[in-house]
């Protein structure tokens, strides 16, 4: 049996997606800046994607610029603005658990003589609006916190910090490639000034995305050319992205995220009772597929290899599967120990995801776990120190 | 990042895995706050030139796919050899026989080696056989952690 339980990694694109961007390859493959009829023709599929993106939520048509994907959205928000405010204002709030292409924005941005505050966030991966509210300054020109955590699923209340950054006339961003089509985003309601949005997360093709700036922001762009997506995006348009980006905006219904809630509650509470388990992020406020779990006393890559061996496809919050040595900064900044993020595994189901997968998993995960603790010389009520951690260094959890 | 099928073999299926109820000795090397730990059990007896050879070797690893798969090669390679030839045995030759490791596990994950010459010389100095984990274990490895948590 093959399971595939990372979709918050990527998505399988949907057939129907696949068939509405098929096409713009090979007979609509006009270039949509052309004023000939190929170009007219790829020119009304952009527009009509522009508006089914935009009323997905709540915006308008102009207020959508296409990008390459999550990873552009978020650069073009913290260096496009830095760049406008250069000068004017100099303070940008993020939080700690934001994703690598906010963090690493920033820092890039200190680098350039930018202040940066990264705010804490508490043990399910919120931050607190007050702790919000004490960090803004007049200097404050962008607050970024993302919608729904991709490690650990917590969503966290972005409409509390639109408003207080919206009372303080700080401009607020939030990074909603997790949550677009699962949890609704209303950027009128939720008084959201800049939203990244992406396809690949929900069974759209990958390297397509988009940025909502509300109508009247100024932006600096960082691509320039033909003056394509407004002036603020040069770049010829991926015509049949978009296409499918749009199409897989609606492909969540209110039942396919109601069946995934169901089988991530199961795969929770069957995974939960394992000894020595934890849950990470928010038991209520987490988004319907995603189930992170910490087993102690073992290692998440090897877990991770050994689930792959069983045909289950997960992710690890473990520095052992990427190039870096300490494990994921948001299961650090939740407060994990070390030895702890070191055996976190994250689960992200799909609307394709079925019971008999997910039993399937369940008893694969079991086995794995014996196995691999069999293996461990760590075990419940064993203490272990280091130089730096003293006698009462042990797991939170 | 790939690891070579022979790493994969020994980490399915490794070899010599579990403690030794009568072991003389016990190397234990890594931190779980690195994400690594190692401990490498040794029986040492004679052979008929009267020299003292590894009998028998076992392992418990807390650790990735590299650190498992190097522990079970170490016990591989070790198994049956003089104090002496043991001791000698470098970690470049335990990643070699697995047909090298990821570059970023060289320095992070390949510790067997050194659990194999912390046990032998656990041995030779007499040290009593724990086999709780209440041990001060200090990560040898600089680099691990960027440093920051160990010495």
């Amino acid at each position: 049996m093959k399971v595939y339980l990372d979709n918050g990694a990527t998505t399988k694109t949907a057939d129907e997606v696949v068939e509405a961007m098929n096409p713009y390859f090979n007979k609509k493959y006009g270039n949509s800046s052309s004023m000939h009829k190929w170009g007219m023709k790829a020119q009304k599929a952009m527009r009509k994607s522009r508006k089914n993106i935009a009323e997905k939520i709540n915006a308008t048509p102009d207020e959508i610029i296409f990008t390459s994907g999550g990873t552009e959205s978020n650069n073009l928000t913290l260096k496009g603005l830095a760049f406008k405010n250069k000068g004017k204002k100099n303070h940008i709030i993020v939080s700690k658990a934001e994703h690598d292409c906010v963090l690493n924005s920033a820092k890039w941005l200190d680098k350039q003589g930018f202040d940066i505050t990264y705010l804490n966030v508490d043990k399910y991966g919120i931050v607190d609006p007050t702790d919000l509210k004490k960090a803004i300054t007049k200097d404050t020109f962008l607050v970024s916190i993302m919608h729904a955590n991709n490690e650990i699923g917590t969503i966290l209340p972005i409409g509390k910090y639109g408003k207080i950054c919206r009372e303080n006339n700080v401009l607020f961003h939030t990074d909603a490639c997790q949550s677009f089509t699962k949890v609704p985003i209303d950027v009128k309601e939720m008084k959201l000034d800049l939203v990244t949005l992406n396809a690949h997360k929900i069974h759209g093709p990958k390297g397509v995305g988009a940025l909502y700036k509300r109508k009247g922001i100024k932006i600096t762009p960082l691509l320039h050319g033909g003056g394509h997506e407004f002036n603020l995006r040069s770049s010829t348009s991926n015509v049949s992205g978009i296409v499918g980006f749009a199409e897989s905006a609606y492909i969540h219904t209110q039942e396919d995220i109601q069946k995934m809630e169901t089988l991530r509650d199961y795969l929770k509470e069957e995974l939960l009772k394992i000894p020595d388990t934890h849950l990470n992020g928010h038991p209520e406020e987490r988004l319907c597929n995603n189930v992170s779990i910490s087993f102690h006393f073992i290692e998440g890559e090897s877990l991770l290899m050994n689930l792959s061996m069983r045909g289950i496809a997960v992710s690890t919050g473990s520095a052992c599967s990427s190039n870096s040595l300490e494990p994921s900064h948001v299961l650090l900044a939740i407060g994990l120990a070390h030895e702890i993020a070191h055996g976190t595994i994250r689960f992200t189901l799909s609307r394709y995801t079925t019971k008999k997968e997910i039993d399937y998993t369940i008893k694969n995960v079991k086995e794995a776990v014996i196995k691999l603790r069999e293996m461990s010389p760590l075990k419940k009520g064993v203490k272990y120190k280091t130089d730096d951690y003293d006698d009462e260094h042990q797991p939170i959890f | 990042m790939q690891y070579s099928d022979k790493v994969i073999e020994h980490f399915q299926k490794p070899h010599n895995m579990g403690e030794i109820k009568d072991a003389n000795a016990i190397g234990k090397v890594g931190n779980p706050v690195c994400g690594d730990l190692m401990w490498i059990y040794i029986k040492v007896d004679k052979n008929e030139k009267e020299q003292e050879i590894i009998k028998d070797i076992g392992f418990k690893t807390f650790g990735c796919v590299a650190a498992i798969a190097t522990s079970s090669m170490v016990t591989d390679l070790a198994k049956g050899k003089t104090l002496e030839e043991a001791s000698k045995l470098t970690r470049k030759e335990v990643s070699k026989a697995l047909g090298n490791l990821p570059p970023v596990k060289e320095h992070c994950s390949n510790l067997a080696a050194e659990g194999l010459h912390k046990a032998i010389e656990n041995y030779k100095d007499n040290v009593p056989v724990d086999f709780k984990v209440k041990q001060d274990i200090k990560c040898k490895n600089a680099e691990c952690c960027g440093g920051k948590t160990n010495d």
